[in-house]
């Protein structure tokens, strides 16, 4: 795999458990022996340096702060291995700690403190280090819900105003898709896709990249196209026919891979096709529902009410403009 | 904010278990119940040393009418005891044996065992897995097998009847059990915080002295109460290895040697007995707070 990273870039790499993305961390750390290939950090190659000398600082999901030293210790002390004076170090935490509002805590132990404070102190402890590249290890993870979403808001800032090239792993494709300038996807220890998360979502490269960014996933259908004088149009197995976007280059008769997000399926209208609905989840602000469309299990999710109850049936279709084509064998994209 | 970076524990303090024993509900009925029944026991089991406390007391010839008791029915004390202890039976001198043997062998066991517990866990050479198991093997050897050879080899080396000798012996049979102990808990630091360490540019030594150390303080505290009891405690050991010298015996053997005579009535024993177990008793009091915090942290890491 290669993979470029800008100065200053905010890089997700995400891709479920063992596809190497920690990995992949852990060897830019230097955690980790690489058997082949160069890593370089700006001009520098850094394979065989050791992690001291990288420069950069890494966080991980744990924190693993050292639970017999204070705030202010465990953040001093990459500074204090590398023979800082003591009033550059007591600097630069006090630095770190005000922008991490981390101030009134410095002479805590870390057992004293709440999972947001630790993880801010986990920063910390890689912004006084000033370095060339920050890299989180599924930071986020340890935490509740609401506070994940906060210390998101608050990582993202914090890159905005310190600029650092980061390095983020996650498995949670939301964390990458909000805090992102670019996602890497990786599968098997490959690059799936790279790009921007919006470039992702709406052109995925594959059906692995596909299903796995977006919440709830992609609907695939097999099935095949057929030419009708009106337009080519996708027939699934079992019959049903979905609209595709005219001007396709597909020939007649080829056997693909329909895919549609759940966001683009449309409630009623023309050529709307009837679906049993097998499962409502209301949130509120949107429906979810599990339906059955021809053979096939698909979801949809409607910002309208939906006041269906389990068994029945609606009437729904694809938005024909959002529809991806995929090869499927391959799984690659095709239009 | 200091810029000084303070490297202490803060005494943990004890009261966790004040606030779940008595909070659950239904059930507080039978915890009372069992509180009751474990203090009882506690009062059961100190009773001898009261009444070597009281019995240490006494006049001799009170004690050579009525039970130890009858000290707390009709009091009338005496210090007399301990002065012909110290006097005339030398304790003084004992005692200074028994800590010139129990101190350094404490020292020695606590240090070497960190150091080897980190080496097993840490460490990455040749045999490590085969020196895990002759360490199994070394715990399970009955050091009485080993007396009569390694005395033998005592009396060629001129070991025998020094005290560093007796060092070398009781240092040599808790090595085992002090490397195990710590192995297990130093096995359960997470990894993160070796690499983080790692990261932070610290060497391994360095790691070692700032991770390591501050971390396996009370598991350390444990170790050494234990090792400085088997130790202070050792008849056999300095019974046979001490024989020839110059010094003043360790107290245990004096104590021993002492049961066996008559002539010095019971009272100026006692009180010898009740110094021997006060020292002790003052380490493990002094310690006990890293010393229940070292075994459950020994169990589930904090």
């Amino acid at each position: 795999m290669s993979l470029d990273i800008p100065d200053g870039q905010f890089v997700v790499l995400v891709g479920p458990s063992g596809c190497g993305k920690s990995t992949l961390l852990r060897m830019i750390a230097g955690l980790e022996g690489i058997t082949g290939g160069t890593i370089r950090i700006g001009e520098r190659v850094v394979n065989n340096l050791p992690p001291s000398e990288r420069d950069i600082a890494m966080v991980f999901q744990n924190y693993a702060l050292y639970p017999h030293k204070t705030v202010a210790a465990n953040m001093g002390f990459a500074l204090r291995m590398a023979r800082m004076p003591r009033e550059e170090i007591a600097n630069r935490v006090a630095r770190a700690a005000d922008i991490l509002g981390l101030k009134p805590y410095l002479d805590r132990y870390p057992r004293a403190l709440s999972g947001g404070q630790r993880q801010r102190v986990a920063m910390g402890r890689a912004i006084v280090r000033n370095p060339k590249v920050f890299l989180f290890d599924e930071p986020l993870s340890n935490l509740d819900a609401k506070l994940r979403v906060q210390m998101r808001t608050e990582i993202r800032s914090l890159h905005l105003r310190l600029k650092t090239t980061t390095v983020y792993v996650t498995h949670d494709q939301i964390e990458a898709m909000t805090m992102a300038d670019r996602i890497v996807v990786m599968r098997d220890g490959h690059i799936a896709q790279a790009g921007a998360p919006l470039d992702l979502y709406d052109r995925p490269a594959n059906t692995f990249v596909a299903g796995f960014i977006g919440s709830p996933s992609m609907n695939f259908l097999p099935g095949r196209i057929e030419v009708r004088a009106s337009g080519p149009v996708f027939v699934a197995d079992g019959g049903i026919e979905l609209p595709l976007r005219p001007g396709g280059p597909v020939p007649q008769g080829r056997r693909v891979t329909y895919g549609l997000r759940p966001e683009h399926l449309v409630l009623g209208g023309e050529g709307s096709l009837p679906a049993q609905v097998r499962l409502v989840e209301p949130t509120g602000s949107e429906t979810m529902a599990v339906m059955k469309l021809g053979r096939s299990d698909v979801v949809g999710v409607f910002r309208e009410r939906v006041s269906v109850r389990d068994g029945e049936t609606i009437l729904v279709r694809p938005d024909p403009a959002h529809v991806h084509l995929f090869d499927p064998e391959s799984g690659a994209r095709l239009t | 904010m200091s810029e000084t970076i303070p490297q202490g524990v803060p005494a943990p303090r004890p009261v966790a278990f004040a606030r779940t024993v008595p909070s659950s509900g239904g059930r507080t009925g039978a915890l009372r119940w069992l509180v009751h029944a474990v203090v009882a026991f506690i009062v059961l089991w100190f009773l001898p040393i009261l009444a070597l406390l009281l019995s240490s007391l006494r006049p001799q010839a009170d004690t050579a009418t009525s039970g130890w008791w009858m000290a707390l029915v009709r009091p009338s004390y005496t210090a007399e005891n301990y002065l012909l202890a110290l006097d005339q039976l030398r304790i003084a001198g004992s005692l200074g044996t028994s800590l010139a043997i129990a101190i350094p062998t404490t020292v020695l066991v606590v240090l070497l065992s960190v150091i080897g517990a980190y080496a097993l866990v840490r460490m990455n050479f040749a045999g490590r897995t085969a020196l895990s198991l002759l360490l199994v093997a070394l715990l399970v050897t009955p050091p009485q097998i080993t007396l009569v050879p390694l005395l033998r080899l005592y009396n060629l080396m001129g070991l025998s009847g020094t005290i560093p000798g007796i060092w070398l012996y009781q240092v040599g049979f808790t090595l085992p059990f002090g490397v195990f102990l710590l192995r297990g808990f130093i096995a359960l630091i997470p990894q993160e915080l070796f690499e983080r360490a790692h990261l932070d540019g610290a060497s391994e030594l360095r790691t070692f002295r700032s991770i390591v150390l501050p971390l396996s303080r009370p598991i350390m505290a444990s170790l050494g109460i234990m090792a400085f009891l088997w130790s202070w405690n050792d008849l056999l050991i300095p019974l046979l290895f001490m024989g020839g010298s110059s010094m003043s015996l360790p107290i245990t053997v004096n104590l021993a040697g002492m049961v066996a005579q008559t002539t010095q009535g019971q009272g100026p024993l006692m009180a010898a007995t009740f110094l021997s177990v006060a020292i002790p008793l003052v380490l493990v009091i002094s310690l006990q707070r890293y010393f229940v915090r070292g075994i459950l942290g020994g169990a589930v890491k904090g």
